[in-house]
């Protein structure tokens, strides 16, 4: 397994010399969700913590680094981890409240979505980042402000990126954090009696998912150029995080990666095929079909069921 | 802390769910090394009465006080740090981790290196006698099996207290003859115990002394001879113990 | 006028993200019946009920009853699937620009004493009224109801006493999506429409069934009369692109103070 990840890195490094510049882009988004899948798998993976807000924290970081770069001229390379922090700010928040006054399951879900809904508004509403008209980032090219003419920088930027969060994740899973969090998604009660302080590690959990999504949020917008709340801030944006690691296998380190290589090319398809005519809802409907067949299907994701067919076949 | 003081003090609590007060000026001790028998019909408040010492539930009134420290405010994983742990009646295991990445959470408490809790893990597990099934999913177990491992990973946050909530519940005389031989081995290694347990033979072979609870109150306390004796006891618990026993 | 069409949102016990995409459904089926066959919504209600009916029965019986023992999150997954598919599939069939039903009644307007009002409002607000009362009336006086709020309460007993919970269930899923779909076309003369609304009007009745306590009929409608209230006093004091914001908040507040509501047994 180890040997296949390594080959697997070393055909990703040596891969744009022979790509289109579209196939380019297509694997940007593929890396680019795959960590953001990465970093929500943290709390809704691990933690099984269902946060469907995570638009929020993307929002934030992109915002944050965006504004800091236009206004004040702070390279984003910074502005990435003042918009993490901001992002953290809010998941403690969220966190707090959703931890402390004990909302689970749908509940969880309902106010995470609220705060990002509420972060959409705000930032709908408030003149000084553009409001409804978005914010926009002249293109320079210059590289110190998170720019680059050539799309393969942004090929490796975006690669790093998600192979620094199936780092951290790695990393989490391998100590006695990672034990505990997949241990309260089994059974939180049994675990606070074993000793587990719960709702510490869900706040851990939730503070280092953000900050890693807040951090994404600069890539989205020097990739982009051009924030609109309804996007960044958006239901469809928290949809796209949370439904790769889940398709791939939400709580296993590989799954949010193979989540994102099974749905972009899938949404890419179906938005050029399907999407001509104004049909622009067409990947979203893959996405809701996709959803209800794994749920029924293949609920603990396509990586966990490919192990097994492995391990079968190599029985054999 | 003089070693004369009891390990367990809980002092006259109560808790009532609306109108029902399900435990009511309850007061026990637990000595140093002591097998203490909880004892009563069904309802009588045993499990509440666990969960307000294990801190999943608030006293409305009363202290519980362990090794020195007032448990008032405390959370579960806080109780658990100062050596004082339950198992749940009805088992809760991790169901989709295997036998020994369920008892590792436990073991992890004291020992935050992985790959020391996974050695300590696999030291208790043996000692349960669940070394073949370290490796299988704790979803596929038996309930023999799950109890052992309810068992197992309460044991392996290391503690001085063990609350043991019926956990011979459905087994066969077998099975309860071995957990019996188990809880007994642990008891002597140095952990005090107390044990809610409808099988009455066990919990007359295994406690230094047994409290009784009929509707919230303790009515009798004493050795199990005395007890087993004693007529309130006859009259609010033996009677039923009678019609359940074949369930048993 | 909110009230009367958000009490029938609250009455619904399962609560699920296709919710307001269902109530979308209602206002285009509405629409089509309007168009098409030149039926009036306030007439073709009963239809749309019907259509909604089937589509709430299936999804339970084909979708949620398959993982009714699997995590609570699943279903939450399901569910989203689910609103995806729908909202996605309106946007596809009837593209992104707001639509509205038009009925004879919406030019009539009526003195009431010293109030002006239109009758289509009245006519709305009075079948809202009717419907959520039949509903009472079912779910409390006819074996049926009274069997689906006693399995509601305890599906094991129900199960027990020999209930098929499954059936049960699939209607119970049905008269809610039914109740949504008569909603959706009472409302669709009065408000103007569109795929992506489904969201707002999902977080409304969320808003509504928390507040009210889940599965509540008494809660629901007084929720219905606090977030309307709470929505119209955020509107005024605020500028109109500010109500999402109200809504939002308070369901952020309400999901704080009040998990199982004001009038809810027990929290879930």
């Amino acid at each position: 397994m180890k040997w296949l990840g390594a080959a697997a890195v070393v055909v990703l490094l040596l891969l744009p010399a022979a790509l289109s510049s579209y196939a380019i882009t297509v694997f940007i988004f593929i890396f680019f969700y795959a960590f953001l899948g990465q970093a929500w798998n943290i709390v809704g993976g691990y933690a099984g913590q269902l946060s469907a807000g995570h638009a929020a924290f993307v929002g934030i970081g992109a915002y944050t680094s965006a504004v800091l770069s236009v206004q004040a001229g702070l390279t984003p390379w910074i502005g990435m981890f003042v918009g993490g922090l901001l992002s953290a700010a809010l998941g403690t928040v969220v966190g707090y409240l959703g931890f402390r006054f004990g909302l689970r399951g749908f509940y969880f879900v309902l106010l995470t979505v609220a705060f990002a809904e509420v972060c959409r508004v705000v930032a709908l509403n408030t003149d000084a980042v553009g409001g409804a008209l978005g914010y926009y980032i002249t293109f320079t090219g210059d590289p110190w402000q998170f720019q680059f003419q050539d799309n393969r920088v942004y090929y490796y930027v975006a690669l790093g990126l998600m192979l620094g969060a199936t780092g951290v994740v790695a990393a989490i899973e391998r100590r006695r954090f990672g034990a505990y969090l997949i241990a309260i998604r089994e059974d939180e009660s049994a675990c606070e009696a074993l000793g587990v302080n719960t709702f510490r590690y869900k706040m851990l959990a939730m503070v280092v998912s953000s900050f890693l999504t807040g951090v994404g949020g600069t890539f989205y917008a020097f990739y982009l150029f051009s924030l609109q709340p309804g996007a960044v801030f958006g239901i469809p944006l928290s949809v796209e995080i949370i439904i790769r690691p889940i398709v791939g296998g939400a709580g296993t380190v590989a799954g949010p990666i193979l989540g994102a290589f099974i749905l972009s090319p899938l949404a890419e398809i179906s938005r050029s095929y399907l999407g001509q005519g104004g049909w622009s809802g067409a990947h979203l409907i893959v996405y809701g079909l996709l959803l209800i067949a794994v749920v029924l299907f293949l609920p603990r994701g396509a990586y966990p069921a490919l192990l097994r067919l492995w391990t079968r076949m190599a029985a054999q | 802390m003089s070693p004369g003081a009891p390990l367990l003090q809980v002092t006259a609590i109560s808790k009532r769910f609306g109108g029902l007060v399900a435990v009511r000026d309850l007061s026990l001790e637990v000595a140093r090394g002591e097998v203490l028998g909880l004892i009563g019909p069904n309802g009588a408040g045993k499990t509440t009465a666990f969960h307000l010492i294990s801190g999943f539930l608030a006293p409305d009134t009363g202290l519980v006080r362990f090794d020195g420290h007032l448990l008032a405010g405390l959370k579960p994983h806080a109780i658990c740090d100062l050596g004082l742990v339950r198992t749940f009646q009805i088992v809760r295991p991790f169901p989709h981790l295997s036998v020994l990445d369920n008892v590792r959470v436990g073991a992890l408490a004291r020992r935050p290196r992985m790959a020391e809790a996974r050695a300590k893990a696999q030291e208790v597990i043996d000692q349960v006698g669940l070394g073949a099934k370290a490796e299988q999913r704790a979803g596929g177990l038996t309930l023999a099996e799950r109890k052992r491992l309810e068992l197992a990973r309460a044991l392996a946050t290391e503690p001085t207290l063990l609350l043991l909530d019926e956990v011979m519940a459905g087994l066969n005389p077998t099975e309860t003859a071995a957990i019996v031989g188990l809880i007994r081995r642990i008891n002597e290694g140095g952990v005090s115990i107390l044990l809610i347990e409808h099988n009455m033979k066990a919990v007359m072979a295994l406690s230094h002394r047994i409290a009784v609870l009929s509707f919230g109150e303790k009515i009798v306390e004493g050795t199990p001879a005395v007890v087993a004796n004693h007529p309130r006891v006859i009259e609010a618990y033996l009677g039923e113990e009678y019609v359940h026993a074949p369930a048993g | 006028m909110a009230v009367g069409l958000t009490l029938i949102f609250g009455v619904m016990r399962v609560v699920n993200f296709a919710h307001g995409d269902m109530m979308v459904w209602g206002m285009y089926l509405a629409w089509i019946l309007a168009t098409r066959a030149g039926v009036d919504p306030y007439a073709g209600f009963i239809l749309c009920a019907a259509v909604l009916f089937a589509m709430g029965w299936a999804t339970q019986r084909l979708l949620v009853d398959r993982i009714v023992d699997a995590p609570h999150e699943m279903q939450i997954l399901l569910m989203l699937g689910v609103a995806l598919v729908l909202e996605n599939a309106a946007l596809m069939a009837f593209g992104p620009d707001p639509q509205r039903v038009r009925s004879p009644l919406r030019a009539a307007t009526l003195w009431l004493g010293p109030v002006f009002v239109d009758v289509a409002r009245l006519v709305t607000f009075g079948l809202a009224m009717a419907l959520t009362l039949a509903l009472y009336l079912f779910l409390t006086r006819t074996e049926l109801g009274r069997t689906m709020r006693a399995a509601a309460d305890n599906a094991y007993g129900a199960l027990v006493i020999g209930t098929d919970v499954r059936r049960l269930y699939a209607t119970a899923f049905g008269i809610g999506a039914a109740c949504v779909g008569a909603a959706g076309a009472l409302v669709s003369p009065i408000l103007p429409f569109q795929p992506a609304g489904g969201l707002s009007l999902s977080v409304a009745s969320f808003n509504i069934v928390i507040i009210g306590g889940m599965g509540s009929l008494p809660g629901a409608f007084l929720g219905g009369l606090l977030v309307s209230v709470a929505e119209s006093l955020g509107a005024v004091f605020l500028s109109p692109s500010m109500k999402e914001l109200v809504s939002f908040s308070l369901l952020i507040v309400i999901l704080l103070l009040r998990p199982a509501g004001l009038f809810g047994k027990t929290v879930a």
